[in-house]
């Protein structure tokens, strides 16, 4: 069922009033292609999915459809009858419903589109009226809107499922005529796309008349984003329109060509900073790009510090204070910036012209972010975005060359569609219940049609209606606590209004990590004193910013880390305080983050893996990593592109095996806590492993070497995939990452509530463990629907245990060893991440009776 | 399997790594904050946990008490999350404190949750026992000799970026605060000030539930 795929030119005149084109040849523009074709796809009544790099107007493409069928709409209403007005049946009297409804991930981008707006429809004097609504939206407001909605409502998909709750829903969306979904391809890789497909399965009951626009960068597979926008018809796919804009001229991308030494391994490119400078220098405006929050610290602090020229860099990142970031956004945009160091925080958002050039530091991860991220350069269409990426190690390199190489075939790596979460599914009931009264039939068949859900079964479904109402446990005790109860004609409905509130209050799929305040003291003294007694820190202090309360737990008192620029000791922790001091030392004991968020992905890391195996392609290489292939080659051999190499070699006491699966660094993280389980069963008395990207390095007490070599240690058994039978769920009881995976379900599903009458509570104020009831339950109903849920998102999310069983599949019984007598060239970068990067261990009682010992302050490796 | 011990005044008991406190010259097993039918009284106030941590807590129980067969056991208060929590207990779950009663004294402690004891549970019910040098009660007020619960015990210990939470025995060899048993029991961090009132200035020793044996960590060395 492949979709049309547009490029067309339509005719202008017949799509365009007279007053639009007028107002296009003022400005001196013309329609676009893409543009046209959108406006025709309306007035065939279908749906469309609009695939178009940044800066090729794709929002007013998503508009215009709109903005042409008011301002025609309101010239009849003005002949003729009189704005009609609604009765509700409760005695207030009421104007229509919406026209159309505008969805985006970003409630500043909702306000932004709404300010772009307000101009062609000034400009053309159209009788439009258009409102946004998130969460900063005074309850006036809200309230008005209820009563008198105006024609578009720019929005998030939150505040869609809160509207969707409400008695008014069916008043102020049967009239809706359009909804346009805006960074389509980022809603739906995430549990907030679950939510908006089930808010749009809604809708299409409400109103059937409701077409979609979709705009979205490209992505690998647009058939599948396309089937997001119509309702699924149970047992075929439907897939709306596709409209691809053409014309953008490709990127120019080059790999910075560093004249100093590439670093073995870390993350901060602090080798290349004089290069950095330089390239902001020579250009107007450059956004630089890096991969987590604490390396955006880093480098702002450093390239200040070298800032001879006073050059105008700012910082902008997502634990920024919102009004700090609006600051930087809007110097921004009237060009009063030369550089912006940047995250994520700004892969989406609004276009600013004058960006000339995207520097991006660390590893690209992905062919597409990447693309996206170089798209954020010169919006306008016909000129070629520039971009420098800096590797900050010799894996980089591999990884930037390989990522340049895919953006020159313009090929795509976005993830494939998501399968619906059964605890966004679970929310999503509830707020059915919160409205009118359902029936079970009729919401199943409804919540089919949503594109993530079509393949839900019955069976999922009624489980998830049954834990809504009473948890869902084979122990039917609960009955009488229920949330959601029938009626005598079968018709779910909320079992009292606290449940109502509850759920307005709790509704969304983001769970933030738990922050801490850091604040800055003076130390009380020695080291070794540090965190030495219970006496009270002085409290107060500068407030520094915020951080993950995780990596706190990680650290003990004495320990150094980076933050807000600077190198700090961690003092003590007081409720939601942490308290640090200065710090003398250059170095950090514990690095923050290593890398980021997101995995090195599969197609980019199957692309490393040919590279490495086809050494005539080394040329596109710099000289040193060239010299550091060969070598691996000579005393070695360099991975091949269908095998798992593995090296085992002595150091230091101790034995160690390195293997270079580059599936990412969170599948590598779970696949070395399953060897090192396998290890110690075989006696190898494993000690810690450390996992990157790229590779994972386990060592241990016992001669690896040997073993193998008398047959004690089996390599093909070592990894076969039944590793992910006993041994996974063994590990899965105890995992940190599958409690925490859990606790998202836990708090998504409405088990437990995040917020109690306003005010957030946090972890340690809420007065029982999550992870208590995940070892509880899982003794007890290891089948319960929340414990389903979190499998589900472990397959992909923290433990990526997808990526590992098929990367096991991919190369069991292909195991080539080597067995060394000492480290390898390429196994350098991942033994240097020992002891700077978290070092996972097995079980609990070996960290527990290493800190019973002293043992802690001995180095590893 | 090495026996870890608590040593309180002259009187040497046995860590269990359930929680449980063994004297093996009195066959006294001691267990503190059962907190039993805590789910359910969640799920009266909407927040529906998984029904079966009254099952989970007098399994690991029965566990304990098989191991080191007691001829008493006390439990030392807060045995019940709430008032109304003994008239929710499962027919099953009645039947299993029965039998755990079976062929030896019990005696239930009151605790703040529980400041009145159901009289139809078996067992003698008592505000504090005292035994030798010894005594029991639910909160501790921190004189010689005195074995409590009430705070729920929990230490932190952090190394090389990683870190193990657990809950643990609190003491000085003069007194103890013991773990919560209730499967659903949370903790208090033992740096917490609460800990400090009860232990004089010269520091404390927690003893962490690992997995396999009991850690001695001086608590100063957790967070």
């Amino acid at each position: 069922m492949p979709p049309r795929i547009l490029q067309t030119s339509a005719e202008p005149a017949a799509l365009l009033p007279g007053r639009f084109q007028q107002w296009f040849a003022a400005r001196g523009w013309s329609p676009r292609a893409h543009q046209l074709a959108l406006l025709e796809k309306a007035r065939e009544d279908a749906s469309a999915l609009l695939i178009a790099p940044t800066g090729a107007g794709k929002t007013l493409a998503g508009f215009l459809p709109t903005l042409v069928e008011l301002s025609t709409e309101a010239a009849e209403r003005n002949a003729g009858a009189k704005q009609s007005l609604v009765s509700t049946g409760r005695s207030v009297q009421r104007s229509g419903g919406l026209h159309t409804l505008y969805i985006s991930p970003l409630k500043a981008l909702a306000v932004d589109i709404a300010r772009n707006l307000e101009r062609p429809i000034a400009e053309m004097a159209l009788p439009i009226k258009v409102e946004t609504r998130t969460g900063d939206t005074p309850v006036s407001r809200r309230q008005r809107q209820r009563r008198y909605p105006p024609d578009v409502l720019l929005t998030t998909p939150e505040q869609l499922a809160l509207l969707l709750s409400s008695d008014d829903a069916p008043f102020l969306f049967s009239s809706l005529k359009r909804i346009v979904l805006d960074e389509l391809h980022a809603l739906v890789t995430s549990k907030r796309g679950d939510l908006l497909s089930l808010g749009l399965a809604r809708l299409w009951r409400l109103a059937p008349q409701m077409r979609a626009i979709g705009l979205s960068a490209t992505v690998a597979e647009p058939d599948q984003l396309a089937r997001f926008l119509v309702p699924q018809p149970g047992g075929k796919e439907a897939a709306a329109d596709i409209v691809v804009a053409g014309g953008a001229a490709p990127p120019e991308v080059e790999m910075l060509d560093t004249r100093e030494r590439l670093p073995w391994a870390g993350h901060s490119a602090r080798h290349a900073l004089p290069e950095i400078y330089e390239l902001i220098k020579a250009n107007k405006t450059t956004l630089v790009f890096v991969n987590t929050r604490s390396q955006a610290e880093m480098l702002f602090q450093n390239l200040w510090s070298m800032n001879d020229d006073g050059l105008a860099i700012a910082l902008h990142h997502g634990s920024l204070d919102v009004a700090q970031r609006r600051k930087v956004e809007d110097a921004m945009s009237a060009g009063r910036l030369r550089g912006v160091v940047c995250t994520s925080s700004l892969d989406l958002g609004v276009d600013w012209g004058d960006v000339d050039l995207v520097v991006n530091i660390g590893a690209p991860k992905g062919s597409s972010r990447l693309m996206q991220r170089i798209g954020r350069a010169n919006h306008r269409l016909d000129e070629a975005s520039r971009a420098v990426l800096v590797p900050a190690n010799r894996f980089e390199v591999l990884e930037c060359r390989v990522a340049i190489d895919a953006i020159a075939e313009n090929a795509q790596d976005t993830p494939p569609l998501r399968t619906g979460g059964l605890d966004v599914l679970a929310q999503h009931v509830l707020g059915c219940a919160c409205g009118e009264p359902f029936l079970s039939d009729e919401l199943y068949a409804e919540i089919r049609t949503a594109a993530p859900y079509a393949d839900l079964s019955r069976q999922d479904f009624d489980d998830v209606v049954d834990f809504v109402a009473s948890g869902g446990y084979a122990l039917k005790t609960y009955e009488r606590f229920a949330r959601i109860k029938q009626d005598k004609e079968g018709r779910w409905r909320v079992a009292n209004p606290k449940v109502r509130q509850s759920y307005r209050m709790n509704v969304g799929t983001i769970v933030e990590d738990d922050m801490l305040k850091v604040r800055l003291v003076r130390s009380r003294g020695g080291q070794g004193k540090a965190g030495g007694s219970t006496g009270v820190i002085a409290r107060g202090g500068r407030l520094l910013g915020e951080i993950e309360e995780a990596f706190i737990e990680g650290l003990s008192p004495g320990d150094t880390f980076v933050f807000s620029g600077e190198v700090v000791r961690y003092e003590t922790l007081v409720e939601d305080q942490v308290y640090v001091s200065r710090a003398h030392d250059k170095d950090p004991k514990v690095p923050s983050y290593m890398g980021g968020k997101f995995p090195l992905s599969t197609y980019l890391a199957e692309r490393v893996r040919r590279l490495l195996d086809d050494g005539r392609a080394w040329g596109g290489l710099p000289e040193q990593v060239r010299d550091w292939l060969s070598l691996q080659r000579d005393v070695s051999q360099v991975p091949a592109v269908r095998e798992l190499l593995v090296e085992s070699f002595p150091r230091s006491n101790k034995h160690y095996l390195v293997c270079y699966p580059f599936e990412g660094r969170l599948a590598h993280q779970t696949l070395g806590m399953l060897l090192t389980r396998r290890l110690e069963r075989a006696r190898a008395r494993p000690l810690g492993f450390v996992a990157n990207e790229y590779a994972i390095a386990v060592w241990a007490l016992g001669d690896m070497s040997f073993m193998i070599r008398d047959g004690r240690i089996d390599l093909n058994a070592l990894f076969d995939p039944d590793m992910l039978g006993d041994d996974l769920e063994a590990w899965l009881a105890e995992s940190a990452l599958m409690k925490r995976t859990f606790r998202n379900c836990a708090i998504i599903s409405g088990l437990i509530a995040r917020r109690h009458t306003g005010e957030e509570k946090s972890r340690r104020q809420v007065l029982f463990s999550t992870d208590l009831v995940y070892d509880v339950l899982r003794k007890h109903q290891a089948d319960h629907v929340l414990l389903r849920a979190a499998r589900a998102d472990a397959a992909t999310g923290l433990l990526d245990l997808r990526r590992l069983s098929d990367m096991l599949a991919r190369i069991h019984g292909r195991i080539t060893h080597r067995e060394l007598d000492r480290v390898s060239p390429l196994a350098v970068p991942v033994m240097l991440e020992i002891g700077r990067e978290s070092v996972y261990g097995e079980a609990a009682d070996e960290l527990l009776a290493e800190a019973a010992d002293e043992l802690v302050k001995e180095a590893m490796g | 399997m090495r026996v870890s011990t608590v040593t309180i005044t002259d009187v040497t008991f046995a860590a269990d790594l359930s929680g449980a406190l063994f004297w093996e010259e009195q066959r006294l097993l001691v267990v503190s904050d059962l907190h039993l039918e805590k789910g359910s009284s969640f799920a009266t106030r909407g927040v529906l946990l998984p029904p079966y941590d009254t099952l989970a807590t007098l399994s690991r129980l029965a566990a304990a008490i098989s191991r080191h067969d007691p001829r008493t056991v006390i439990a030392l208060g807060d045995s019940f999350h709430d008032r109304k929590a003994h008239e929710r207990l499962s027919s099953d779950d009645r039947d299993a404190v029965a039998a755990l009663q079976t062929g030896r004294d019990w005696i239930w402690i009151s605790g703040n949750h529980d400041p009145i004891l159901p009289r139809d549970l078996g067992g003698t019910i008592a505000d504090e026992v005292a035994i030798g040098p010894i005594t029991f009660r639910h909160e501790p007020t921190g004189v010689r000799g005195e074995i409590a619960g009430h705070l729920h015990p929990k230490a932190r210990v952090s190394a090389r970026g990683r870190s193990m939470e657990r809950r643990c025995f609190a003491s000085d060899g003069m007194r103890a605060v013991m773990p919560a048993f209730g499967a659903y029991a949370g903790g208090l961090s033992i740096r917490d000030v609460a800990f400090a009132k009860i232990f004089p200035a010269n520091g404390f020793v927690a003893h962490l539930l690992g997995d396999r044996r009991v850690h001695a960590i001086a608590a100063s060395r957790c967070s």
